[in-house]
């Protein structure tokens, strides 16, 4: 168990950037619901592949094009095992989770839905889970359908039943909202939605860095995630597919790699998942992520989740303390640690900007989620999102660079 | 306490904005938005032949939108059109006069590309969230 501020200091000292400072101001990052820091061991992976073994993958018998194929498999077994995948087939790297949920709309929604159908989203959904959607509605003549939010921005399941009869083929959700923190009860909405004869894809880029996901458990059919938000690097990511539904579905992207055989006139597909692989993939950042879901293994999911808790209880408590700030989203236990808040006259980016001169990182704006910040009644909001490497220490200095913000604009 | 970017200048501009509301009978309008953070500057002008009779602006959005768009009505109310579309990018920085971050360059612009486009006849055309 890691539970003393040294351990977590030993934690620390394995991210380089957590060590940096502007002006003799350390970094204090809490946008990690954009993007997480990264640890050496992340690093020095990806640059051991360029150094010692570059080479491409699934096509040289020499020895290093050997290894770079095995630690490119080896990554997805790393990642299958992470997420509790039946097989490493069911998982197909993308360039993130927003191409995930691309390769699912194409591929996926052309070849099962028709004019009429329905795909069920929710109001709190990333850009990413609605746009692909609008788009694939448009070219099949399907119709979209939203459940909506209660007054504490948890998901409201009561017209549940009733929304899935009206033809709902396809459930889009969210694992947890990028803007509110809602963690989402997604097991007992997989279990209703199947009972429906509809399937369900997760997009899981916010929960599958922060608590334990075991794609069986949920039992979702598709699952998109990104690595960069889990210690990896940027320009990976990997849908879980159920191998059956992928084994039935068109390729998404065609070129080298993913064929079978190619006669001028026409070409029969590789098996999954190099089906949905084509072109030379990004091997250091595959391997990178591979070093980044097996340094979150040695921590234990069950412990990030713990440490996020306690952090995102502090955070939330701390808050209270600056006059006219609200924090929007549901009270623990059912958020994570991205809080968004908005204070009384001050403008988001004011907000980020004042922190931002002490070196404190936070994020300031509509967070790719238009729909919901009208919902929301705001143009904008500051969120603070925390991981397991930031501390009580960090929200402190927050909570400081807060009242500030509020000493420069309170003044008429 | 005391902040770079946002000294006594912007900040009085943000409380106190000059030229501030509507036109009932504009010769010219336009709005926009910067779809990054939600900000939205709104720009009515009234022409006497070639100048600026008057000019009034309205939005929502960050202290640095807001005051540099009302320290450019300042600049450009009363010059003639073709003066107010001489005045430069750097012309309006020159006058906000403090640090701005490459993302905060496109705040203080918001009103510059509106007054602009005003001054243009370009149509409105208003953004989703609708009109200020």
């Amino acid at each position: 168990m890691i539970e003393t501020e040294r351990d977590i200091a030993a934690i620390r000292a394995d991210f380089p950037i957590l060590a940096t400072s502007r002006d003799g101001m350390p970094l204090v990052y809490l946008d990690n619901a954009a993007t997480s820091q990264k640890p050496a061991a992340v690093l020095d992976a990806m640059s051991d592949y360029y150094a010692r073994y570059n080479a491409n993958v699934h096509r040289g018998v020499y020895a290093i094009s050997e290894e770079a194929t095995s630690a490119y498999e080896g990554a997805r077994a790393d990642l299958a095992r992470f997420l509790g995948a039946a097989v490493p087939e069911e998982v197909v790297f993308t360039r993130n989770a927003t191409e995930a949920i691309n390769l699912v709309a194409y591929s996926w929604g052309r070849q099962n839905l028709r004019p009429g159908d329905a795909i069920l989203t929710t109001v709190m959904e990333h850009h990413a889970n609605l746009v692909p959607w609008q788009i694939l509605a448009e070219d099949r003549g399907l119709r979209l359908l939203h459940l909506p939010i209660d007054g504490q921005g948890r998901l409201d399941l009561s017209d549940l039943d009733s929304l899935l009869a009206e033809g709902v083929k396809l459930v889009a959700l969210t694992g947890m909202s990028n803007v509110l923190g809602t963690i989402n009860p997604v097991a007992a909405t997989v279990r209703r939605a199947h009972a429906a004869g509809a399937a369900v894809l997760i997009d899981a880029a916010q929960s599958v860095p922060h608590m334990p996901v075991d794609v069986r458990e949920l039992d979702c059919d598709f699952l998109a995630l990104s690595a960069h938000k889990m210690v990896g690097p940027t320009g990976i990511g990997a849908l879980y597919g159920r191998l059956s539904l992928l084994e039935a579905m068109p390729p998404f992207m065609a070129g080298g790699s993913m064929i079978r055989t190619v006669t001028l006139e026409r070409s029969t597909y590789a098996d999954v998942p190099q089906r949905f692989e084509a072109g030379t993939p990004a091997i250091a950042e595959t391997v990178g992520f591979g070093a980044a879901v097996r340094y979150l293994e040695a921590l234990g999911m069950g412990w990030v989740a713990a440490r996020e808790h306690g952090l995102t209880t502090y955070l939330l408590a701390a808050l209270e303390t600056v006059p006219g700030l609200i924090v929007h989203g549901p009270p623990l236990p059912d958020r994570g640690g991205a809080v968004s808040f908005s204070l009384d006259g001050v403008h988001p980016h004011d907000i980020a900007s004042l922190l931002d001169e002490q070196n404190i990182a936070v994020r300031a704006g509509q967070h790719c989620c238009q729909p919901l910040m009208r919902l929301l009644g705001v143009a904008a909001t500051t969120r603070a999102s925390v991981y397991f490497y930031n501390t009580t220490a960090e929200i402190d200095a927050l909570i400081e660079g807060l009242l500030r913000v509020v000493r420069v604009f309170g003044a008429a | 306490m005391s902040s770079d970017m946002y000294q006594e200048q912007i900040l009085d501009h943000y409380r106190r904005p000059r030229n501030h509301g509507t036109l009932e009978h504009p010769d010219a309008s336009f709005e926009d938005s910067n779809p990054l953070c939600g900000d939205v500057v709104a720009v009515d002008l009234a022409y006497d032949g070639e100048l600026i009779a008057e000019v009034r602006f309205r939005g929502s959005g960050c202290a640095i939108s807001q005051a540099a768009t009302s320290m450019l009505t300042e600049m450009v109310a009363g010059q003639t059109k073709e003066a107010a579309l001489a005045v430069s990018r750097e012309d309006l920085l020159e006058e906000i006069g403090v640090p701005l971050s490459p993302a905060r360059v496109k705040c203080a612009l918001l009103g510059y590309k509106v007054l602009r486009a005003a001054l243009y006849g370009v149509p409105v055309r208003h953004s989703p969230s609708g009109p200020v």
